[in-house]
């Protein structure tokens, strides 16, 4: 094949890559963290959850994706806030769904969505509905419930044994996913901070360039995450 | 009264693959043309760029690419004794919205059909019989041969920027590429794509079964490329993020990267966005269009646009759901058989193996969406129909599309859904896994058509569509075939564990799930009026200056992923107009 115009001559070309290694090697010592870190969760103002709301998110997250053990967990993850900040957004309010009647919520669930109620609703209706049913069971609401009860009764909620309407049967489903969608989404929507949970399983984020590594088999990728702002971890 | 716009002499609705590429052809002949697109305008640049492309969660995960159902849905049955319910939050399908249409966030899997599959109601009663064919299948032959349509398949990989090897060039076999393929005139534009870790150890364990693994055809530029169109790709750089992104990279074959550039320097052809099509205006005799209303989202009104030759290129769904509203082809009635608008939808059966490597090191984050190698030893002219008692055939493929780890996070059997075990297992298997997936036909069935919803209506006051559709055993039956087939290929590899995942008989169809984007049928091309809504050029039997492209076009749905075909019709579709319909319109056949 001939060389189109203008290519580089080899020899400019591996002048032209030391030159670009020896910035990419300062940039990346040079680069900070994010300056001003956020408040403790415990301080954070939500912009949808009420204060109790907030109390259950919190407890709730903290034992679908645990601090314990090896990794981060929800809270160091910041899920709480990213789940606020979805359901306060055009997410929560399903505005890219068809939301006209009539509506049937106890449809075949393999029909889909069908409840007249947005994401954030189900929220708020299901978290009231959850906690009098943790006040049955187990004589509290469930932020003030032992891990162990919660788990329990989490599995209770999961298992479809906690009675629910129709038109929330879904909030478990919901907060799981919205829960791990908040644990590996970019850090840009208020979760995933500094990248832990990338970091942890080894995902590189944003960087999105791996021409030479299609051919690279079983090695593993040095390189840790960036992300759509910038950061690097 | 809605605003009348000045006449033209063509009006594309949709500007995605087939409307960039009628409008570019017909643009050539010195037309006068305006494309109306319902959605908004969007480029690689700045609408593709880097980093924002790069984000899971908006265009991943809540889909902002895509139609989304609070524009524009459907209701969906399994049964007909069933009341049909919207579509209310994208699962199973995703339409596309905007300039470039599902060609700016689909995968690049561009494949030909087989030979066979253009007409398989031949090829099964030649051979097997007319016995074998289930009471309720509408099994049909296109009206249009492979050997018809080869020059335009190769056209349109040309324009596209396909990556490939050949197998099969005018008959003579090539080592490496599918000895099963149709012939090709001449070998892909551009070199296979290099295959990630999974491609290649599924490629080594086929071939030691005897199989016959060969690059996955796929619509990503494995090198520099400039097409007729003076269009050029740059080469993909695996940054595995490709269905249901915009390329940042000009590197997947896209109305953006091989047409739209050099189509708007034409000064002959316009296009609006923001303009929803509402239906096709028909003439006083019924049997041509007048133009098409539109609904013009900044002015807030219906707009009358006039044309002389009306082109129906948006999607599949909405194609079919603008010719029911607009009274183009009789409705198809599954109770009698009559009727041909709305019949013979179809769709695609899929299935697939998970297998666990905890040694090894996939890096799944490394991909695009055609990437791997593929199998065709058991697509649709490989198999016996008679003897294992269905119709169709499926290729196989690995290779990794993402590792975006929202949604691709495979996780082995027991895995805990959540909490303490769930953690462990996402850093002990992320990036330790791989997948082969198994792609297959589906048949068009007498009750798996769509007509307009009794109920629901859209945001104009339109009826939506409705969907009947459920699964059948015919297909379900292939479905099993493969899995038995893939099993002890994915046994073969010796991973820690597998996880196989393939519908079997009594599957209800799931909206909820992704499954895919190959929606089909609604207005089949027939030899005749009374079997379908376009003839061999698709152009409506109804109203002669009515073209209608895209897999709705489909008689029933192939093996492989549409594109390649949709495409290949388009460009089959714009000779017929330019070399025999301008010059004296009328109905070609």
């Amino acid at each position: 094949m001939n060389e189109p115009p203008g290519y580089p001559s080899r020899r400019s070309f591996l002048k032209a890559t030391a030159a670009g290694f020896a910035l990419t090697g300062i940039a990346a010592s040079a680069q900070a963290q994010t300056a001003e870190p956020p408040p403790p969760l415990e301080e954070y103002e939500p912009e949808y959850f009420t204060a109790e709301e907030w109390a259950f998110i919190m407890a709730a997250t903290a034992r679908l994706i645990p601090s314990e053990g090896d990794g981060p967990g929800a809270l160091e993850c910041r899920v709480p806030v990213f789940i606020d900040r979805q359901l306060a957004g055009d997410y929560g309010s399903a505005d890219d769904w068809y939301m006209v009647g009539p509506h049937v919520p106890d449809a075949d669930p393999q029909l889909g969505w069908q409840t007249p109620l947005d994401p954030a609703q189900v929220y708020r209706e299901g978290i009231m509905a959850f906690d009098i049913w943790c006040e049955q069971q187990h004589g509290a609401n469930f932020a003030a419930l032992t891990p162990e009860q919660q788990d329990a009764a989490l599995v209770s909620l999961q298992e479809g044994e906690v009675a629910l309407q129709p038109e929330i049967r879904d909030f478990f489903n919901l907060l799981l996913a919205n829960t791990k969608e908040g644990y590996f989404a970019d850090p840009i929507y208020g979760g995933n901070y500094g990248m832990q949970s990338w970091v942890y399983i080894g995902f590189p984020g944003a960087r999105a360039a791996f021409r030479e590594w299609a051919g690279r088999h079983n090695e593993p990728y040095p390189l840790g995450p960036v992300s759509i702002s910038g950061e690097r971890a | 009264m809605a605003r009348e716009e000045q006449k033209k002499d063509v009006v594309i609705v949709g500007l995605g693959w087939t409307g960039s590429i009628l409008g570019m052809e017909l643009a050539q002949e010195g037309l006068d043309i305006v494309a109306l697109e319902r959605g908004p305008d969007q480029d690689t640049v700045p609408d593709f760029k880097y980093p924002n492309m790069i984000d899971e969660l908006r265009y991943g995960v809540r889909t902002k690419l895509m139609q989304q159902p609070s524009q524009q849905t459907l209701t969906i049955r399994r049964t007909l004794d069933e009341t049909a319910l919207p579509y209310r939050k994208l699962g199973s399908f995703l339409p596309g919205n905007g300039v470039g249409g599902a060609g700016t966030h689909w995968n690049g899997l561009n494949w030909r059909p087989q030979e066979v599959e253009l007409k398989l109601r031949s090829y099964v009663t030649e051979n097997w019989g007319e016995d074998i064919i289930p009471e309720d299948m509408l099994l049909g032959d296109y009206p249009v041969t492979y050997d018809e349509l080869e020059p335009h398949f190769d056209r349109f990989e040309y324009v596209a920027g396909i990556s490939g090897q050949a197998g099969n060039l005018n008959g003579r076999t090539v080592a490496g590429g599918n000895p099963f393929e149709g012939w090709r005139s001449r070998d892909f534009p551009m070199p296979p794509m290099q295959a990630t870790w999974d491609g290649t150890k599924f490629g080594e364990a086929a071939a030691a079964m005897g199989y016959h693994p060969f690059p996955a055809p796929a619509g990503i530029a494995s090198t520099a490329y400039v097409n007729e169109y003076g269009m050029q790709m740059g080469p993909c750089n695996f940054c595995g993020f490709c269905e249901r992104f915009g390329c940042y990279q000009y590197s997947k074959s896209s109305p953006q990267t091989a047409i739209l550039d050099a189509l708007k320097r034409q000064p002959n052809f316009s296009y609006r966005t923001h303009s929803e099509v509402l239906r096709v205006e028909m003439a006083e005799d019924g049997k041509t269009a007048r133009g098409v209303t539109y609904f013009d989202e900044e002015a807030q009104e219906e707009v009358f646009q006039p044309a002389d030759i009306v082109i129906l290129a948006s999607y599949q769904l909405n194609n079919a759901h603008l010719l029911l509203l607009s009274g183009i082809g009789e409705p198809y009635n599954p109770s009698t058989g009559e009727g041909v608008t709305g019949k013979s939808y179809a769709y695609q059966m899929n299935g697939g193996i998970s297998l666990f490597f905890k040694d090894e090191h996939f890096n799944p984050f490394v991909g695009h969406g055609a990437n791997g190698m593929a199998l065709d030893d058991f697509g649709m002219n490989n198999i016996d129909f008679g003897t294992e008692g269905f119709i169709g055939g499926a290729y196989w493929r690995a290779g990794t599309f993402n590792g975006q780890p929202i949604r691709s996070m495979r996780l082995p059997g027991g895995t805990p859904g959540w909490g303490a075990g769930w953690k462990a297992g996402i850093k002990e298997w992320y990036g330790h896994s791989m997948s082969m997936g198994s792609h297959g036909s589906h048949m068009a069935y007498r009750h798996n058509y769509v007509d307009l919803d009794p109920t629901y209506k859209d945001r104009h006051g339109r009826p939506l569509m409705r969907l009947t559709f459920n699964w059948h055993d015919n297909d379900l039956r292939m479905n099993q075939f493969m899995k038995e087939k893939m099993e002890p290929l994915a046994a073969s590899m010796n991973p820690d564990s597998m996880g196989v995942g393939f519908k079997g008989p009594g599957a209800q169809y799931d909206v909820r799930p992704y499954q895919t984007t190959h929606n089909t049928g609604g207005y089949i091309m027939s030899e005749n009026p009374q079997e379908g809504v376009v003839n061999r050029y698709c152009q409506t039997w109804d109203a002669h200056n009515v073209f209608v492209t895209g897999a709705g076009n489909f008689v029933q749905n192939t093996q492989y992923n549409p594109t390649g075909l949709v495409g290949g019709l388009a460009y089959w579709t714009a000779e017929a107009i330019r070399t025999q319909y301008l010059s004296n319109p009328r109905p070609l056949v």
